[in-house]
């Protein structure tokens, strides 16, 4: 196999551009990932924190997402209840171990029955906290870790997100800057990242949209109040 | 041992393409509306075009550095736990895919959408060795079942019709039970899309979870975390990828990109001249297997790295085509490929994208056909997001034809005797003046033929317009000049 590697590399190699300077294309390579300068981005979402969250309202919407914004973590239980009612749903909800979902006052609720762990065939709801979210597209950011199990996001035929206005920013650049000043160091990267833009979906039947193809049918956010990032301690 | 190669056949596989049916039907179904959902998304972003420019130069700058680029993408998926298997050859690939699955004793393999284990022949191979791969995207799923190629880079089955769809699901799920009503069986079945994306989201479902191996494969590779990037709508490529112990990525070499930011500006023009959506519903960066304190993932994480010819168009006339990031905007606008479908082509990449590549992976004896399936008008080249100059590329494959002697002697003489003539003016026009003049009156004023001989060609499917004056325009011009 590593015969193969030389010899790709090889015919690569022979493709450059006679007398193509290493040192240089060396040092453009390093700098562009050191660096990573930022390409052009659309205006659309370079706006006050206030209008990025309705502009990402607006988008997730418009993709069949549903928003409940509350003022604060005491009434998101009840969000959730009421969600469940609306869709006739049983009251089981498999949810991420996260410190913001476990200390949700879900004893309030006390028909809800919740439980904490990754998803499996039988359930029927997660509910998971979102990392960022990006107004450009109506995105969530989400990404696997000890409190995060990533198949809550896709196994579930309803997919509850609860997360903060403050994570809201503009563009996919800024989320990612985030996740990078989050995690310190490339080398603290999760296995994965998941961008998710509205509900499973599929077109593969003469072109028809039809919603819910394998990942969840409905995606629910539950947005928490509380101002731009910056106004954050 | 690769997908069946059809391409030399082309003009048969056309004509037949023409005369079906449901072809035609399914063709006229999507024909309009995939071209105006990319307008539309296009037109809603002001800077569409500067996106498209930002796009070129990131995979320009990409192809002048790509050796480095795929050393840093090896370095940071291994340091991430991830193992990297480069493969010359689809056989290297499909070898290399197999012992890994024989490592996890495996039996059944899901597998999310890839063209490129339809480059190497996967499904075929996996099958012949005992393993059963189950492809979960919905275009996939359909054609696996009919045991066909897929028609379309992103639509597999695009060319069936719903009808043809419910019939394949009646032949091989006879027993499914409607999910609101346990115990009765579903047939005759409705060929709703709607009830039929549910049937097969219930088919589907307990495969994921007996899976011992998931295959996808990768739009981006990302030099600057290892990661692999996967861009679906269905969110079968995450089920694939997260359940099973061993997850297997096929890629090939010219997927490599820099960093974050050159991802986030890519992903703005691929969905948009893709389906016309801002941004597919899934996209997701996958690197390593899962860490020690992760609660869910695969154990394995792998990529197969595929060369398959594509080094060798680095700095020569192709190199373009190394921009392609699989949208399928050519076909969609393509006015060929909407008269004929994708399995005329005769192998896996149809379409604009196809005619100028296929000649280079199988051999421009066998795809010879497939530049001169054209007419030339532009759009495919027009709609590229990455700006690839589609026409030029099989225009080149065109004259490589034409100097190697590939195919019929009979056109090169006739394109050589023209181009003799069209370098001797006296000779041009004392031969156009005796074949107008005799054309003229073999039509005996009707002017048109029915029937010409050397001319079946094109009076088979239409009649050939006469010379509607015994004058050739050259003495008609002279004339009225004075």
């Amino acid at each position: 196999m590593s015969q193969s590697r030389d010899r790709i590399f090889a015919t690569l190699r022979k493709g450059l551009p006679a007398g193509a300077d290493d040192a240089a294309r060396r040092a453009a390579v390093a700098e562009r990932i050191g660096q990573h300068p930022r390409n052009l981005m659309p205006k659309r979402a370079q706006l006050p924190h206030a209008e990025q969250v309705a502009l990402f309202t607006a988008k997730a919407e418009a993709l069949t997402v549903t928003v409940d914004s509350v003022a604060s973590e005491q009434d998101v239980p009840g969000k959730i209840a009421d969600y469940l009612a609306r869709h006739n749903l049983p009251s089981h909800l498999r949810v991420s171990p996260d410190p913001l979902l476990q200390n949700l006052p879900w004893h309030e609720r006390p028909l809800l029955q919740v439980d904490y762990g990754p998803g499996r065939s039988q359930d029927l709801v997660s509910v998971t906290p979102a990392f960022a979210g990006i107004a450009e597209t109506g995105t969530l950011m989400l990404h696997s870790a000890s409190n995060t199990p990533t198949t809550l996001h896709f196994v579930p035929d309803h997919h509850l997100v609860v997360m903060y206005e403050s994570q809201i920013t503009g563009t996919l650049e800024e989320a990612f800057q985030r996740l990078r000043d989050k995690l310190g160091s490339v080398e603290n990267w999760p296995r994965t990242v998941n961008l998710v833009t509205g509900p499973s979906r599929t077109a593969d039947i003469e072109g028809v949209p039809v919603l819910g193809a394998h990942g969840p049918r409905r995606l629910h956010i539950v947005l928490i109040s509380d101002g731009p990032a910056s106004q954050q301690s | 041992m690769s997908m069946t190669i059809t391409a030399q056949d082309f003009e048969a596989n056309a004509s037949k393409a023409l005369r079906d049916p449901n072809l035609r039907k399914a063709m006229d179904i999507i024909g309009g509306a995939m071209a105006s959902r990319r307008v539309d998304a296009a037109s809603a972003l002001p800077e569409f075009e500067a996106l498209r420019d930002e796009g070129v130069k990131i995979k320009n700058h990409v192809l002048a550095h790509i050796d480095l680029y795929l050393e840093k993408f090896e370095e940071q998926l291994t340091k991430r736990g991830g193992r990297l298997h480069w493969c010359r050859t689809p056989r290297e690939a499909r070898e290399t895919i197999l012992a890994l699955c024989r490592s996890r004793n495996a039996k059944t393999v899901t597998k999310g959408k890839s063209m490129v284990t339809e480059e190497i022949g996967l499904n075929g191979f996996l099958e012949q060795h005992g393993i059963q791969p189950v492809e979960t995207d919905l275009g996939e799923y359909i054609i696996q079942l009919a045991h066909e190629p897929p028609s379309h880079i992103i639509g597999p089955a695009l060319h069936k019709t719903r009808e043809q769809i419910a019939q394949l699901f009646e032949d091989h799920h006879p027993d499914y039970e409607l999910p609101n009503a346990p115990g009765v069986k579903a047939g005759p079945r409705s060929t709703d899309p709607q009830t039929l994306v549910t049937e097969a989201r219930a088919v589907l479902r307990d495969r994921y979870f007996q899976a011992d191996v998931g295959i996808t494969g990768a739009n981006f590779l990302i030099a600057e975390t290892g990661a692999t990037v996967i861009v679906t709508n269905e969110g079968n490529g995450d089920l694939t990828q997260s359940l099973p112990k061993m997850h297997i990525v096929v890629s090939s070499i010219e997927k490599v990109i820099p960093n974050l930011e050159d991802l986030s500006t890519i992903l703005r023009i691929l969905a948009r001249s893709a389906t016309g959506q801002e941004m597919s519903v899934y996209t997701t960066l996958s690197c390593g297997p899962k860490r020690p304190e992760d609660p869910d993932g695969p154990e394995e994480f792998h990529v197969v790295l595929l060369d398959n010819g594509r080094s060798e168009m680095l700095g020569t006339a192709l190199q373009p085509l190394l921009r392609c990031i699989r949208c399928g905007a050519c076909m969609n606008n393509c006015p060929v490929y909407h008269s004929v479908g994708g399995h005329a082509y005769g192998w896996v990449y149809p379409g604009p994208i196809g005619a100028a590549l296929d000649p280079h992976m199988i051999g421009l004896e066998t795809a010879r056909h497939l530049p001169n399936a054209s007419t030339f008008c532009g759009k495919c080249e027009e709609v590229c997001p990455m700006r690839i100059p589609l026409p030029s590329i099989m225009r080149w494959w065109r004259e490589q034809a034409h100097e190697r002697k590939i195919g019929p002697a009979l056109p090169r003489w006739g394109v050589e005797a023209w181009a003799f003539a069209a370098k001797h003016p006296w000779l041009y026009r004392l031969s156009t003046r005796i074949a107008v003049a005799a054309l003229n009156m073999m039509s005996k004023g009707k002017g048109r033929f029915a029937k010409l001989p050397l001319a079946s060609g094109w009076t088979n499917g239409r009649d050939l317009p006469a010379p509607q004056s015994a004058e050739t325009f050259m003495a008609q011009y002279k004339k009225r000049k004075h």
